[in-house]
């Protein structure tokens, strides 16, 4: 099956226009030598119905899981029906970037819309249009800091998720920036004394999420006040996006960005994408940070529009001397997004209080097993890191009923053995606790 | 139109959320309440508001279902129904990236082969499909340049781009440290030998290449170019932005090409989202496949796994593997288009492009008058210089025809640039609509030129104040 519309009539009387007779002397500047003579290997051509039936067989060699334990960095949670209708009103997904405003205002608009909600629930004065997601969101706010502060260190809190930490670094080595990792505390908070210790004057961000990788909440304002007291920046991301609907949120306690995912805003959980990076700041660095920026205008007539702005930051325009390299960014997760936070409104609060509710279940259910434990002391939002005799063997016994167990800390921890951090979302009942209890009995 | 939040009305929600079945803890206790916020300022709105919102939002927006979108440089093909569904199916939709191996077989299988597939159709040694975009690609590649000469404990410093290249290749080399020289087009539009000759030394890491430039036209000299690059130990880069040019026609790693980032939302269809998702794999020579990222996939006993253990990798681009489910899209256009199906897909969108090219040459200056590819670029400087009316008039002027206008102003080196690309899912009717409108509006350019200048006059907005957005910005709304 391809998608071409001509006839042979069509292509003979179009190659009669263009004054050929055969379409291969189009291709006649590639070099003879070149020129594949032969098919490439691929398999053959299908049918619509056999591609399908193939993509049903190939998405049946996956097992789907009973019930999923695991967040870190993605979480499963319910998408209200109206969230994939409009996502997939084809208006907006067989578009592309809105470079022509005046056919674009729906997708403009929308864009405008997600970046006020964005700003207003990170406590911040501007949000982008979003980043490729959440470890590229905070690797892309670290290199501006450091762009703007002339320094060249990062500090980065361990207790941030380990895959963002290794993007940092990429982004950093690239740079010739360092990376230095800052230890948590038995409360599984980042360490101040270490942070005081570390900086300096060379200092351009430190990074820390809250809550953080194992679920516990930071306390964001003391790190700010030392971050600020010696001139660095301080860049604060969060894990799940629905703790901001009953958390403090770090722009309102003295974060210069506020760097996350934003998958859990009504994005499947795919299998890690496409998500979302969110990216909030300071009003005051809104012509340096990277991403499209939608903003508010005018037509000749005065009604109000919509349009693409300050794209002096951006690469078509400035080149090498761009804030960023990023061109096409999450738009339609974005959108998802947006509808999803319209659609729950104020109800955002009550879903993060059910997040908290299960969370808090599914923790005292497995502390009464015999041999587990907490680790960390400090309050959690909706995961939670517990010790027990052999996480090994636990998460087997529950791959076996089916369940995505807990995420193994010492994979990226080799101090944090036999650790599992749980996720408890609204997605999990009381009947699905009581079964897990039961099976790591 | 209004905005979200001048509907809303306190008290409304537009979905609820369930009662708890598990006992309820105290909230303030648990948490500590001076963690907790105050407000939580959202809108507030019923279901059918919100739906009718978005809905009327969508009749705003034009994308490729309503109507030709010859955007060029984007490759903005039709986006086939079966793709979607296919990506909406529960098994690709469901899987948590950190749900063991046993559970994601058929996610693994499908990446496995999708690299495959593009290492067979690009001729490279292996493919990353971790980007999520072209630039983030392009940033991966130029990483891994950097990795490679680390590695050989060379500094190169610089990074060659021609002039006519995307604003994303200098942007991605600044963000890996490197200085950029641009290098000069000649006068039919392939990279100036001459100056690429005084430019190449051993300071230079790479030449970063579109071909198909970005004047749609295949690079002439590629071996010479190749030669010159490698001779002096340099990496040639390939900006695969413009991939349906040449799909089962040629394979940019036997033209000599070392590494090459796709655009899976351009050549393999998958919808461009109103400006994302994307995908942008990036493929590898065997000189530089140690420095992939990770994790990569690995088979060990007839079942596949990632594998981090990768020591000379630049590290991760992305948290995850990749948009996965944008992957799923491509996989399954590929897999129902096949080698035939491709091969005639590059055949039709050159053909196409041609044809337009053809059929306007009377009209509009073109500046470089030969063969093009997938894509054709006009000049808009008779119109500017005859009549006032410029490029930009004439894009807005098309979209009261019901076309999405081509790219304006790009390449650079084109004064008043107009760049189409039509590509192959549309057919000769279409193309020959589009082009009497752009004829009509050559004519009326020369007749009354303000009829151009007016427009668009069908569309919700007229033009809008771009300078005022920038101004005086408004990103957020606040309530005045």
């Amino acid at each position: 099956m391809d998608y071409c519309p001509h006839t042979s009539d069509d292509i003979r009387q179009m190659k009669a226009v263009i004054g050929i007779r055969d379409v291969e002397e189009l291709f006649a500047d590639i070099p003879e030598k070149f020129k594949l003579k032969k098919m490439l290997d691929l398999p053959p051509a299908l049918s619509e119905q056999q591609t399908f039936s193939l993509m049903r067989t190939i998405a049946g060699k996956n097992r789907l899981p009973e019930m999923i334990l695991t967040g870190a960095g993605a979480y499963h949670h319910y998408i209200p029906a109206v969230v994939g209708h409009i996502a997939g009103r084809a208006e907006f997904y067989t578009a592309y970037t809105p470079y022509q405003a005046e056919i674009s205002q729906g997708i403009l608009q929308a864009i405008y819309e997600y970046q006020t909600m964005i700003a207003r629930l990170t406590g911040m004065e501007i949000a982008n249009a979003s980043m490729y997601d959440g470890a590229s969101a905070m690797a892309e706010a670290a290199v501006l800091c450091a762009k703007m502060s002339n320094r060249t260190q990062m500090l980065v809190a361990r207790s941030v998720h380990p895959e963002y930490r290794q993007v940092l670094r990429t982004y950093c080595w690239a740079n010739g920036y360092t990376v230095v990792e800052l230890p948590y505390e038995p409360t599984g908070r980042m360490d101040l004394h270490a942070l005081e210790k570390q900086l300096d004057d060379q200092a351009a961000a430190v990074l820390v999420q809250s809550p953080n990788f194992f679920g516990v909440i930071e306390d964001i304002a003391p790190i700010a006040d030392l971050a600020h007291q010696k001139g660095a920046l301080l860049v604060a991301g969060f894990t799940d996006g629905t703790s901001l609907g009953i958390l403090k949120p770090a722009g309102s306690l003295g974060a210069d960005f506020v760097v996350g995912e934003g998958q859990s805003f009504g994005n499947p959980i795919n299998y890690g994408g496409p998500y979302l990076g969110i990216f909030a700041a300071r009003e005051k660095y809104m012509r340096r940070i990277p991403g499209r920026l939608v903003g508010a205008t005018v037509d000749k007539n005065g009604q109000r529009g919509f349009v693409l702005t300050l794209q002096t930051r951006e690469q078509h325009i400035r080149r090498e001397k761009a804030t960023s390299n990023i061109c096409s960014n999450e738009a339609l997760c974005a959108l998802a997004a947006g509808v999803y936070l319209a659609a729950l409104g104020k109800n955002l609060r009550k879903l993060a209080e059910l997040n908290i509710h299960k969370a808090q279940f599914l923790k005292k259910q497995l502390l009464e097993l015999s041999g587990w434990k907490e680790v960390f002391s400090a309050p959690v939002y909706n995961e939670f890191v517990l010790r027990c005799p052999d996480s090994k063997k636990a998460n087997e016994k529950l791959k076996n009923e089916g369940i995505v167990g807990g995420y193994e800390l010492q994979r990226d921890y080799p101090e944090l053995e036999n650790t599992l951090l749980f996720c408890a979302t609204e997605m999990i009942s009381k009947a699905d606790i009581d079964k897990v209890a039961k099976i790591l009995q | 139109m209004e905005l979200i939040f001048e509907i809303s009305k306190p008290g409304r929600a537009a979905t609820d959320v369930p009662a708890s079945d598990v006992p309820a803890v105290n909230i303030e206790e648990t948490i500590g309440s001076s963690y907790l916020r105050d407000d939580l300022d959202m809108p507030e709105v019923t279901e059918i508001d919100l739906v009718r919102h978005y809905t009327n939002l969508s009749r705003r927006n034009f994308g490729v279902d309503l109507g030709f979108y010859p955007l060029g440089s984007c490759t903005m093909k039709y986006n086939p129904k079966l793709n979607e569904n296919a990506a909406a199916l529960p098994g690709f939709t469901g899987l948590h990236p950190y749900a063991d191996a046993e559970f994601s077989q058929g996610n693994l299988q499908l990446i496995a082969e999708m690299q495959q597939y593009l290492c067979a159709i690009f001729g490279m040694a292996a493919f990353t499909l971790q980007p999520a975009a072209g630039a983030h690609g392009e940033l991966t590649g130029v990483m891994m340049i950097k990795k490679y000469f680390e590695k050989k404990g060379e500094k190169r410093r610089i990074i060659l781009i021609p002039d006519a290249a995307h604003g994303t290749n200098p942007a991605s080399s600044a963000l890996c440290g490197f200085e950029v020289r641009e290098l000069k087009s000649n006068a039919e539009g392939g990279v100036d030998i001459e100056h690429l000759q005084t430019l190449m030394t051993e300071d230079v890491a790479a030449l970063m290449l579109t071909n198909p430039n970005t004047l749609g036209l295949f690079e002439r000299n590629i071996e010479k170019v190749a030669a010159m690059i490698h001779g002096k130990g340099g990496l040639l880069y390939g900006d695969g932005a413009n991939a349906n040019a040449f799909l089962g026609k040629v394979r940019p790693g036997d033209l000599g090409f070392d590494v090459i980032q796709l655009n899976l939302h351009k050549t393999f269809s998958t919808p461009h989202g109103g400006g994302g998702p994307g995908s942008g794999p990036v493929g590898v020579s065997k000189a530089l496949v140690d420095f992939l990222p990770v994790p990569r996939l690995v088979q060990a006993q007839g079942k596949y796994q990632w594998s981090e253990d990768f020591p000379d990798s630049i590290g991760r681009v992305r948290a995850f593997y990749g948009n996965f489910n944008v992957i799923v899209k491509a996989y399954t256009y590929l897999r129902s288009l096949g080698a035939e199906g491709l091969k005639r897909a590059t055949e039709m969108a050159v053909l196409n492009a041609n044809y337009i090219k053809e059929k306007l040459k009377p009209y509009f200056e073109l500046p470089y008058d030969r063969v093009c590819m997938h894509e054709c670029v006009f000049s808009g400087k008779r119109q500017a210089a005859e009549s006032g009316v410029h490029t930009t008039d004439i894009a807005k002027k098309l979209i009261d025809y019901g076309y999405h206008p081509p790219t304006i102003y790009f390449p650079l080196i084109v004064p008043e640039a107009i760049m189409i690309e039509p590509t192959e899912t549309e057919s000769k009717e279409t193309l020959d609509a589009f082009c009497e409108a752009m004829i009509a509006i050559a004519k009326e350019a020369k007749e009354n030129p303000a009829g151009v200048k007016n427009a668009p006059l069908t569309t919700p907005v007229g033009r809008l104040d771009e300078v005022l957005a920038a101004r005086k910005p408004d990103v957020c709304w606040k309530k005045s």
